[in-house]
Formats: C-alpha cells, sequence, structure tokens
C-alpha cells in the first residue's frame, strides 16, 4: 500500500472540495450569490424575531403554528421523498439511477437540514435549545413524539452524511467504494425514511383534541405525498443537472422516477379524497376545520383559495404525468413536477397545519396570516437548502466526471 | 480569467458574506446582554438543590427591580401531602361578567397590553353544550335571555395531553394535580399549546408589559411571576394561595359564589360535597383527560 494517509488526502479532499464549491461559471456565481442574499435576509428577521419576540408572527394563541411547522413538515416530506431514488438503485439495483442517486442523497441532506432549521426558528427560546438534546438536556423520550423526531431527522442526517461523504472521498480517491462500508447505512437510511415522516406525521395525528390532525391516515398520507413531492423534486434537479453540469443524466433514470411519480400522485390524491368524504359524510365537529379549509364557514375563508390552487395543482398534475410520453415531453413533465410540488407543498403545509387549530378547541374562528417576517425566514431557510443542495450536487458533479481527484492537479 | 483575479474576486466575495452576516446577526448582538449566562445554564427545576433554588430566587427578584421596577418576593411554596385540589363551577348561577378572568388578569401578573386572563369564558345558547354554537367575544349585559356562560380554564387534568407532549419535559404535574411550567426550561416550541383540547395554554409572544403599580408582589416560581419572553405559562389554581390555604382568585372575585374549591382527598371539603350531590360532567370526557375541573346545574 502507497497510498497516503487518510489525514493528508482528506484534508486536501475537503480544500479541493472548498475549490470547487467556489469556483464557476456567471450563471452559477449569480445564482449563489442570489441564494445568499436571501439567506441573509432569513437570518436578518429571524434576529429581529428571536428579538422581539414571536409577536412579530401572525401567530396567536388560538393559531399557534404557522408557517415555520408547514414548511418543517413539507421539507421532512421532501428529505423521506429523495429516498424514492435509492430504493429502485439500491434494492432493484437499477443501473442508470445508480449512477445519479448522489443526487437524492444529497437532497436529502439539504431537506433535513431546511427543516431542523425550521423547528429552531420556531422556538420561542432558541437560546435554550440544548434542553432539546439528549444526555445533555431533559429528554422526554419516549412520551413525546418530538423527542422521536429529533432523534430520527438527527439520524437520518448522519446517516445521509456519512453514505455521501464516503462516496464522495472514495471516488476523489479514485477507489471503488467498498460495499461494507456503505450499502448497509444504505440500507437503514431506507428504513430511517419512512421512519422520520411516520414520525412526523405522528406528532399530529396523536392529538386528540385536534380532530383534524387525529387521523389515523395521516401517516400514510404523509409518505404518499413524500413520494410526490421528492420524484418531483429529483425530477426538476436532474433536468438541471443535465443542462448546467457535465455529469451523465440518463432517460433511463428519469423514466423509473417518472413511474413512481405517477403512482404516487394519484396515491396522495386518493388519500386526500379518503379524508376529506369521511369528514364531510360523517359531519359533526370532526367536519368543522374542514369546512373552514375548502368552503369557509362563519364568514372565514382565508384558506379556501390556497387549498383549491394546491387541488387544482395536483389534479392537473396528475393528467400531464400520466398522458406525457417521456420521451417527447420533457418540459411537459418538468412543468408538472413543479406544479404538484407546489401542490404538495400548500396541501401539506398552510392546508394541513393551519386548519387543526381553526376552528380553536373552544370553537373560536381566528384566521391566520403570515406576517413579512415569517415569509422572509421562510425564504431565507430554502435559500440555505438550496446552497446545500448546489454545492453538493456541484461537489458530486465534478467528482463523478472525474475533474476532481487527488491525482489530478487543480486547475 | 487569470488566477489571482479569480482569487482576489473570491476573497472579495468572502468578505462581503462574513460583512453581511454580521450586519444580519446585529439586532441579536445589541441584545445578549438581557439573557445572563446564569439563567442560560440553569438547570431544571427539579435538578436544584435548595440553595440552588434559593439564590435563581434571589437574582429573579433583582431582575424584577431592574425590569419592573418593583420589589417582589418570588417563593417557592410546595404542595401539601394528602391534598389534591378539585374545582366545580356551577353554570346555574354563573352569569358571564368576567370578574374571574379580571382577577386572574391581575393576581397572575398577565401581559396589560393583550388583555390576558387563563380563563376564557363563554357564551352558550341554552339548550347545548356545543361550544360550537357559544361565543367568546359577546358584548353587552349579562346574563342575555337564552343564554347561559361557561367559563373554561385549565381542567387540571390526571392525564394531561400537555405534559406528554413536552420534549424537554418543561411542564409537569404535581403532587396535588396542579401542572406547572418551568418557565426558565421551556423552549417555546408550542406543542403543549397544540395538544391541549381546552386551549389552557397561553404563550408568551413578546415580553409582558406591565406596570409597576400594577405587579403583584407576592409570586412564586412556578406560577404567577413574571414570565419571560417566549414561553409557555398556564393556569396553576394559584398554587401561591391555595397552598397556603387560601382560594384561588378567580373564587374570590366571583360574585355570584358559582365556583367551588377544595380537597378532593377530603371527605368533609364542600369540593366533595358538590361532587356527591350533584350531576356534575366534564368536558370532553371522550378524550379522558379525566379533568379535575367539574362542571354542573342547579336545578
Amino acid at each position: 500500500m502507497n497510498h497516503p494517509q487518510h489525514i493528508v488526502t482528506y484534508p486536501r479532499f475537503l480544500w479541493r472540495a472548498i475549490g470547487v464549491a467556489t469556483d464557476g461559471k456567471l450563471p452559477f456565481y449569480a445564482w449563489m450569490t442570489f441564494l445568499t442574499a436571501v439567506t441573509l435576509v432569513g437570518i436578518n428577521a429571524w434576529a429581529e424575531q428571536t428579538v422581539r419576540g414571536m409577536d412579530v408572527t401572525g401567530m396567536t394563541d388560538q393559531v399557534s403554528w404557522g408557517l415555520y411547522i408547514a414548511n418543517f413538515t413539507f421539507a421532512v416530506g421532501l428529505a423521506a421523498g429523495a429516498v424514492a431514488m435509492v430504493i429502485p438503485a439500491y434494492l432493484y439495483k437499477d443501473k442508470a439511477l445508480h449512477d445519479v442517486v448522489i443526487v437524492g442523497e444529497v437532497l436529502a441532506v439539504a431537506a433535513i437540514t431546511v427543516a431542523l432549521a425550521f423547528v429552531i426558528c420556531d422556538l420561542g427560546r432558541p437560546d435554550r435549545f440544548w434542553h432539546l438534546l439528549p444526555v445533555i438536556g431533559r429528554f422526554n423520550w419516549p412520551m413525546s413524539m418530538l423527542t422521536w423526531d429529533v432523534i430520527a431527522l438527527g439520524g437520518y442526517l448522519v446517516l445521509n452524511l456519512h453514505i455521501t461523504g464516503y462516496l464522495l472521498y472514495t471516488r476523489f480517491l479514485g477507489r471503488e467504494p467498498n460495499k461494507r462500508w456503505y450499502v448497509p447505512f444504505v440500507m437503514l437510511s431506507i428504513v430511517w425514511a419512512v421512519s422520520i415522516h411516520t414520525v412526523t406525521a405522528f406528532l399530529y395525528s396523536g392529538l386528540g383534541g385536534r380532530p383534524f390532525w387525529n387521523t389515523a391516515i395521516l401517516a400514510p398520507r404523509f409518505i404518499a405525498s413524500a413520494f410526490v413531492t421528492g420524484p418531483a423534486f429529483i425530477v426538476l434537479a436532474l433536468l438541471a443537472v443535465r443542462r448546467f453540469t457535465e455529469m451523465w443524466v440518463g432517460d433511463d433514470a428519469l423514466r423509473t422516477i417518472l413511474r413512481i411519480l405517477r403512482v404516487a400522485v394519484l396515491a396522495n390524491l386518493f388519500m386526500v379524497l379518503s379524508e376529506v368524504f369521511t369528514e364531510f359524510y360523517t359531519g359533526g365537529s370532526h367536519v368543522a376545520a374542514a369546512e373552514y379549509l375548502y368552503f369557509g364557514s362563519h364568514g372565514k375563508d382565508g384558506l379556501v383559495p390556497w387549498i383549491w390552487t394546491a387541488i387544482g395543482l395536483n389534479v392537473v398534475a396528475a393528467a400531464i404525468l400520466l398522458g406525457a410520453n417521456p420521451q417527447q415531453h420533457l418540459k411537459w413533465i418538468g412543468l408538472a413536477c413543479a406544479m404538484t410540488f407546489c401542490g404538495v407543498w400548500i396541501e401539506k403545509g398552510m392546508g394541513l397545519i393551519v386548519p387543526g387549530f381553526i376552528p380553536s378547541t373552544l370553537h373560536e374562528m381566528v384566521e391566520y396570516t403570515p406576517t413579512v417576517t415569517e415569509w422572509k425566514i421562510t425564504a431565507g431557510i430554502w435559500a440555505a437548502g438550496g446552497i446545500i443542495f448546489t454545492l453538493g450536487v456541484k461537489l458530486s458533479s465534478a467528482i463523478f466526471t472525474g475533474e476532481l481527484r487527488l491525482d489530478r492537479e487543480a486547475p | 480569467m487569470d488566477a489571482s483575479r479569480r482569487t482576489a474576486l473570491k476573497a472579495l466575495g468572502a468578505s462581503l458574506g462574513v460583512a453581511g452576516l454580521a450586519r444580519a446577526l446585529q439586532p441579536l448582538v445589541d441584545w445578549t446582554p438581557a439573557t445572563s449566562m446564569d439563567e442560560l445554564l440553569q438547570k431544571h427545576y427539579k435538578a436544584l438543590t435548595k440553595e440552588e433554588l434559593a439564590v435563581i430566587l434571589r437574582r429573579l427578584e433583582d431582575e424584577a427591580r431592574d425590569t419592573y421596577g418593583v420589589d417582589v418576593t418570588i417563593e417557592d411554596v410546595r404542595p401539601t401531602p394528602g391534598v389534591e385540589f378539585g374545582y366545580a363551577l356551577n353554570l346555574s348561577i354563573c352569569i358571564g361578567c368576567r370578574k374571574c378572568a379580571e382577577a386572574c388578569h391581575n393576581e397572575n401578573n398577565h401581559d396589560r397590553s393583550t388583555n390576558n386572563s387563563y380563563i376564557r369564558v363563554l357564551e352558550m345558547e341554552k339548550g347545548s353544550l356545543d361550544m360550537g354554537k357559544g361565543s367568546v367575544d359577546y358584548d353587552g349585559p349579562v346574563p342575555a335571555p337564552g343564554k347561559f356562560y361557561m367559563p373554561v380554564q385549565c381542567q387540571q387534568c390526571r392525564n394531561p395531553p400537555c405534559v406528554s407532549v413536552c420534549p424537554v419535559e418543561a411542564t409537569w404535574q404535581e403532587s396535588d394535580g396542579v401542572t406547572v411550567v418551568d418557565y426558565n426550561w421551556c423552549i417555546g416550541c408550542r406543542y403543549c399549546e397544540a395538544a391541549c383540547p381546552y386551549h389552557a395554554r397561553r404563550f408568551n409572544w413578546k415580553k409582558p408589559e406591565l406596570g409597576a403599580s400594577e405587579i403583584n408582589p407576592n409570586q412564586s416560581y412556578l406560577s404567577n411571576r413574571v414570565r419571560p419572553q417566549g414561553v409557555m405559562e398556564k393556569c396553576t389554581f394559584c398554587l401561591h394561595r391555595t397552598r397556603k390555604g387560601q382560594l384561588p382568585a378567580c373564587l374570590e372575585a366571583c360574585p355570584t359564589g358559582a365556583r367551588v374549591f377544595g380537597n378532593l382527598l377530603d371527605p368533609s371539603s364542600e369540593i366533595r360535597w358538590v361532587l356527591e350531590n350533584k350531576r356534575v360532567f366534564v368536558l370532553k370526557e371522550d378524550l379522558g383527560t379525566q379533568p379535575r375541573f367539574y362542571y354542573f346545574f342547579d336545578e
């Protein structure tokens, strides 16, 4: 063995990775500058919120969770949905997907980071975040679903960081990755992906006092919609990778993901329909929130345009995805992916979290509208996630195309 | 572009980024002194020794003087063994005057600007217990014809969902049945507020605004001391009073005598008499929360 020691090569890997991450053509710089600017606006808004209190948000004692927790839920789904790429690549040994599965793993890392950031910015006392950590804090496990979520999300982040880090580093060294060091973790990450979204659903569905959430279908519905947003985002990302990087993305890979997406988009709509039927046909107090959401009640209808937009987007996207031919209609498929991504974002965010609080437990009809501060923080967190994703994909592309290798000199 | 120019541009970009970050965090930098290091590292209430807690109580009194300009006493009043508090409310004679809510507001040092209180009074339609037909923002003379009134506050559940969901054990049930919050441990995630079926919990969306003369100086750590920004709070059955043998402020303020408070474990208490002789009910019994707060009608 005359390989240099890791203690030498790993810092070199990091150094060269930083080089790749900060080097590119003009569109790359423009894109990164844009994301950085939005992130900074978000950080500033968060600092302001921490000082002045959550009073700067539109939340109230009646609607005590809003845009942040809505986005948290969606981001967890996106992270779980990334596994839609990992399953065919590893379980079904799909060769075409195997070459690009790293994009899915990078997505998982970025989306989990986004989800965690949304939890932190929703805390009234971010300075006490350490109370929420196992061992050093006071961890109410196993009773509190939120502690389960801390474990699930933290574990998923570590798993995916290990998998991506290991694959990229060995490729950088010019070696074949050793299956022992990543395949077991990939298998674990598949199970773990389902668990993060199940636990997040249990967070809500376990609350007896909130009839709108207190339904057994919530976890399956979360998984179904995760299998919509994950693949939809990956299709868009792969189209972008194909356009802006040298990395090879075959049509076969796109076709496999599309196949998953076609089933998932229908499964998701089916579950929404089952939920809506049960609520409206049964009636009574269980329908109060759904009535407010879909049609408005007591003269309040703030969420009605949101939810019908979501339904419209999802239905049209489903029609396009089912009708389009991947060989000819790639643009249409891209459009449908963007539509259903937005559709689920509304349905699972504003359409699921907010109506859980309207009417309140004492049947007050207090509506919620996010403030500019909340939008700034939300945009900032997504932009930060965009930075992580962009850099992750850029680095992967440089390594997978062989541009970035230990034995090749930096340009 | 040659390499040195590229490096120079990168350095420029990095410095701009760092400068931007510093600028973005400016509000935090200006504010940090408000949170003391002692507070940041303070342990959970149950992990504190008597001595440590005594130091904290003195620190909190000092902070109250510095912030609100008033001398207060903050005690740590513990539950009495053999006591389990229960509350009953006679819906036949409650007139919906909201004196209880007002007394709670004053007793518990609530934020003046939002007129907060742990009690919400619902104006209900006679002939129905459906809260959907009730209203909390009723106005005009009370009692209005065809209506009855139902004050709702923390039900001090035997099986409290708020305690189960708290990720950091910042809220728990004490031996006398009162569910309390350690305001210095709560992280403000508001999961308990989502879990409570009775809208009993409140969040401090901002620092409470109180004038020096408006502050009730008789305070305790787990109840009515002025809460910090960004944490949860709730009704404690006025434990700083009731654990010393006094009655809750809401009961003392009630002009009709609709409220009955006492020790559920004492067979000769008035509350036990009500439970044994009236047909009482609890709110949302189907949820299995098992409240210690009972409602009854006279006739």
